[in-house]
């Protein structure tokens, strides 16, 4: 695994912001080019954020990668604020696991 | 149940005992290891709820302070900001160990540097609370990457786990131990089988003379 370390892939606007503080960007708005982006950047990099509306267009590149230990792909909410993806991703974690939903299926009641 | 296709033999017989002895204990083996993982998986999937819902308030406040103190600004001078950044992030990586499963371990350390690569003059107040937050932030950013890789892992470990339990319990077993009844029985059948031919041939053997 190569030294480098964290690269966002996102809209212009989140992807501004993360240069601001050191990050590798990479803006991508359409589906393809995230796609491929995504697979060139898992060689090189160890963590790959990714905004939740890119994330949710790609999942199934994102899969991939779940169960490798590297590298880890994490979604991100942009400005617009959380879309419920990123915990949509630790239900069906808890589904699998477990066989049904133990926590967030408790709090909603 | 279907009985495996052996021969009734008593090595046989030996060879599949043998089999159910380790069956079982590996069954039970198995069954206590998916049971701490799951104990260790809910833990961890607790503190990736809480951190993800912190991550994901913290971050898009911070990214919407961001848009707003660009919006304050010229499109340019923002680019030109950020353009060269001073701060940069460096991961240590190791690997810990969890019920044998490698998961990634990842330390964030700074890169020393002016947390703002830029002049004052041309930006506002506002980027650069923006950019101080986001880069407070990042050390969460990878820890919750870190607890959502281990919960993914685990998650996929447990159901590997689960139907090696299922196979063990549903089919393995039940099948050696039908077989094993299956060559016992033969094999008492042979005997009888046996002692009535002697005994046959011995009353024949009577009536001759």
């Amino acid at each position: 695994m190569s030294e480098k370390k964290i690269a966002v892939i996102g809209d212009k606007d989140v992807v501004l912001a993360f240069k601001a503080v050191g990050v590798d960007v990479y803006p991508s708005s359409d589906r393809e080019k995230s796609k491929e982006t995504l697979i060139k950047l898992a060689r090189n990099y160890l963590v790959i954020l990714i905004t939740e509306d890119i994330a949710s267009q790609i999942g199934d590149i994102i899969d991939r990668y779940k169960t490798k230990p590297y590298p880890l792909v994490l979604p991100i909410p942009s400005a617009k604020g959380a879309s419920g993806f990123g915990e949509e991703n630790i239900r069906r974690n808890i589904e699998k696991a477990v066989g049904s939903d133990i926590l967030f299926g408790a709090e909603e009641k | 149940m279907a009985v495996l296709r052996v021969n009734p033999t008593r090595m046989e017989l030996k060879r599949l005992k043998n089999r159910l002895k380790t069956a079982v204990r590996g069954h039970k083996l198995l069954k206590d290891k998916s049971d701490e993982m799951i104990r260790r998986f809910l833990i961890f999937v607790k503190q990736n709820k809480k951190l993800r819902r912190e991550v994901e308030n913290e971050l898009s406040d911070a990214l919407k302070n961001f848009m707003l103190a660009k919006a304050g600004m010229d499109d340019a001078a923002v680019q030109e900001a950020v353009a060269m950044p001073s701060v940069g992030v460096e991961l240590i990586t190791a690997t810990q160990n969890i019920m044998s499963l490698n998961v990634p371990e990842l330390t964030v350390k700074a890169v020393e540097g002016d947390t703002f690569p830029y002049g004052f003059a041309g930006t506002n107040g506002e980027l650069d609370s923006a950019i101080s937050n986001l880069s407070g932030l990042l050390v969460k950013i990878v820890k919750l990457a870190e607890v959502e890789k281990i919960c993914n892992m685990l998650a996929d470990e447990i159901e590997k786990n689960r139907r090696r339990v299922n196979a063990l319990e549903n089919v393995m077993i039940p099948e050696t131990q039908e077989t094993i009844k299956y060559i016992s029985m033969k094999l008492d059948e042979n005997e009888r089988a046996n002692i009535v031919r002697l005994m046959k041939v011995k009353s024949m053997l009577e009536n001759r003379d």
